[in-house]
């Protein structure tokens, strides 16, 4: 492998991981509140989480680029203010792939929370446990296999990110070149077939491994939350 | 212990407006058929639910007041709760439940510590395992263990042996009244079994359809006749208390003096002088016009009819006063046109059969003893 396949790959996964575990606290608490609550805007809000998910990828890179670049309201005045810039940055693609793979990880938290019986809160209350200590001591372990679950899929679904990331940050090699652009960019390439050949080869055992992994840690999870 | 309980909740298709008092320690029974309003008047007493109105006062401080907007959360109310179901965590092993609302007790110090508790419900060899590996009777011992370590100054139980066989559900009861009688909590107990209720329980609040039909002692509620259709004819039956006065080594029996006369039962393995109850059903209790001569039964108490209730069908039932007591026997109603049987008109009880409920009967230790919390409020 190249140098820069390998930086792809590196990339890639470096994305992946920024993407998921910064989406993560949002999920977990975007999850609770449709699980668990009821209040006007529930709807909306179970719709908005989920658009990612039914909205073009590319439409979704426009919107963030329209709403993030520089020269858009929001963007120049992250700029401004934090000098912060998505825009044509290793950041912007992680926040591009948060975004798309945030219903993957809503989702399953959302399922496993709904799947706690209700009663073990009630108990707990009794044993004089208030609001945040039973969310940390009852719910989030018991939800502990949903959000394994939903941070592995939404690590794979980063890392496949494709649309969003090339609308909105551009194809910039060794910063918003992930794995799925290193690719398109070789078949573009003439003469790159066998380096496609050997990043989608990658790609693959990346995928295996991942659910491989998210196999096994589901299953310790099980076997330690006694279920 | 006092409680002042007075709740109207709507559930749609079923309202419940009960209220009663207690003023004694000890075990109190809400008793009553599925869908009595049992499990809603407890669920408000812990602040599970929210009344629609009325009042939760627990030793005159007011937990619950619709009429103030008084509504101290469940998990600052020091009520613990024992369900059906156990609601063990199942993330976590048992010695990590029982300790959970321990952990949280901020210092007030549970009536009985850890080990001689984990050592009275016989779970010492489960304190690895998780709530998974556990059966149904060992789930409830560490439910119920886990309640009382949080240090509550109530303990509700919500039909705590529902689920289990009756071997379970003796073992369960005789620690019951071991943690009654050794940590001194009071408890309000949830029970639609009369066996459960007249072992255990020191009064009895009789419920019906969301409202309360009776409450008073257990003694007094037992011998009302008019209270038979709701506790149910098959079982029914008086509870009384009674004192061991005597043992009879070679036909293995004891005397049991009741204020009315005087009972032989199956050895009891308790000194002379210590107080029981008993239970008769009306279904063992015979009349006679005339002291029965010949006749196998061992115990023959005197006493008056005092009332009668008559029923449709071949039965009905006879109340008997016998001294300060009441017996009630359940006879046909041709017995009772045979024998020209009215109130006011002596007669023998002949008593097939009685059960011998527990230790503790009337003016016993642990009705007398006032709780003492260890850390004042």
């Amino acid at each position: 492998m190249t140098d820069a396949e390998i930086e792809a790959l590196l990339l890639s996964l470096r994305i992946a991981l920024v993407a998921v575990t910064g989406a993560l606290p949002f999920a977990v608490a975007i999850a609770w509140l449709l699980a668990r609550t009821r209040f006007p805007g529930r709807v909306l809000l179970d719709g908005l989480v989920h658009l990612p998910l039914v909205l073009p990828p590319v439409v979704m890179g426009y919107l963030l680029l329209v709403s993030l670049g520089t020269n858009a309201p929001v963007g120049g005045w992250l700029l401004e203010t934090f000098g912060i810039r998505f825009v044509f940055s290793w950041t912007g693609a992680a926040l591009a792939a948060a975004i798309i793979s945030f219903p993957f990880q809503v989702r399953a938290i959302r399922l496993a929370m709904e799947a706690i019986d209700p009663g073990l809160d009630a108990a707990a209350r009794t044993l004089g446990a208030g609001p945040l200590d039973r969310f940390f001591s009852i719910t989030l372990p018991l939800a502990l296999p949903g959000i394994i679950a939903g941070a592995i899929t939404a690590f794979a679904a980063s890392l496949g990110e494709f649309g969003a990331i090339i609308t909105f940050v551009s194809n910039i090699p060794g910063e918003t070149r992930t794995l799925p652009l290193a690719i398109y960019t070789a078949i573009q390439s003439p003469g790159g077939e066998a380096a496609a050949a050997r990043l989608a080869g990658l790609a693959i055992a990346l995928a295996l491994a991942g659910l491989i992994l998210s196999e096994a840690a589901a299953r310790r999870v099980r076997s330690l939350s006694g279920s | 212990m006092s409680l002042e309980i007075a709740i109207r909740h709507d559930l749609g298709d079923f309202q419940v407006n009960a209220s009663f008092g207690v003023n004694e320690p000890g075990i109190t029974a809400l008793f009553g058929p599925s869908g009595a309003g049992k499990s809603t008047i407890i669920a408000a007493m812990a602040g599970l639910i929210t009344p629609d109105r009325g009042h939760v006062r627990i030793d005159g401080e007011t937990l619950f007041d619709s009429a103030d907007g008084t509504n101290i959360a469940a998990e600052r109310r020091q009520i613990g709760y024992v369900f059906q179901e156990s609601r063990l965590f199942p993330h976590m092993d048992v010695r990590r439940n029982l300790t959970f609302g321990a952990r949280r007790a901020s210092g007030r110090s549970a009536a009985i510590a850890f080990e001689p508790l984990v050592e009275l419900l016989g779970i010492g060899h489960l304190l690895q395992r998780k709530p998974v590996n556990l059966s149904g009777g060992e789930r409830q011992r560490v439910a119920l263990g886990r309640a009382v370590l949080a240090a509550p100054r109530l303990l509700l139980l919500d039909e705590p042996l529902a689920a289990l066989d009756q071997a379970r559900r003796q073992e369960i009861m005789s620690m019951l009244e071991q943690l009654r009688d050794v940590a001194r909590i009071p408890m309000v107990y949830v029970s639609h079994a009369l066996d459960e209720v007249t072992r255990l329980a020191d009064h009895m609040v009789v419920l019906d359809h969301g409202t309360v039909a009776a409450s008073d002692t257990v003694y007094a509620i037992t011998s009302r006749i008019d209270l038979f259709p709701l506790t149910g004819r098959f079982e029914a039956g008086s509870v009384l208390p009674g004192q061991i006065v005597e043992h009879d080594v070679k036909h293995h029996l004891s005397a049991v003096e009741i204020s009315g006369g005087r009972l032989w039962v199956p050895r009891i393995d308790r000194p002379e002088g210590a107080q029981v109850r008993i239970r008769v059903r009306a279904r063992d209790v015979m009349l006679a016009t005339a002291p029965p001569a010949d006749i196998s039964a061992n115990n023959i108490v005197a006493g008056t009819i005092s009332a009668v209730r008559r029923d449709d069908g071949a039965y009905l039932d006879v109340r008997v006063a016998c001294g300060s007591d009441h017996l009630i026997a359940r006879i046909t109603h041709r017995s009772l046109a045979r024998l020209g049987l009215s109130e006011g008109q002596p007669v023998h009880a002949v008593i097939k059969s009685v059960t011998v409920e527990r230790d503790g009967g009337r003016g016993s230790g642990h009705t007398q003893a006032s709780i003492q919390r260890r850390v004042p409020k």
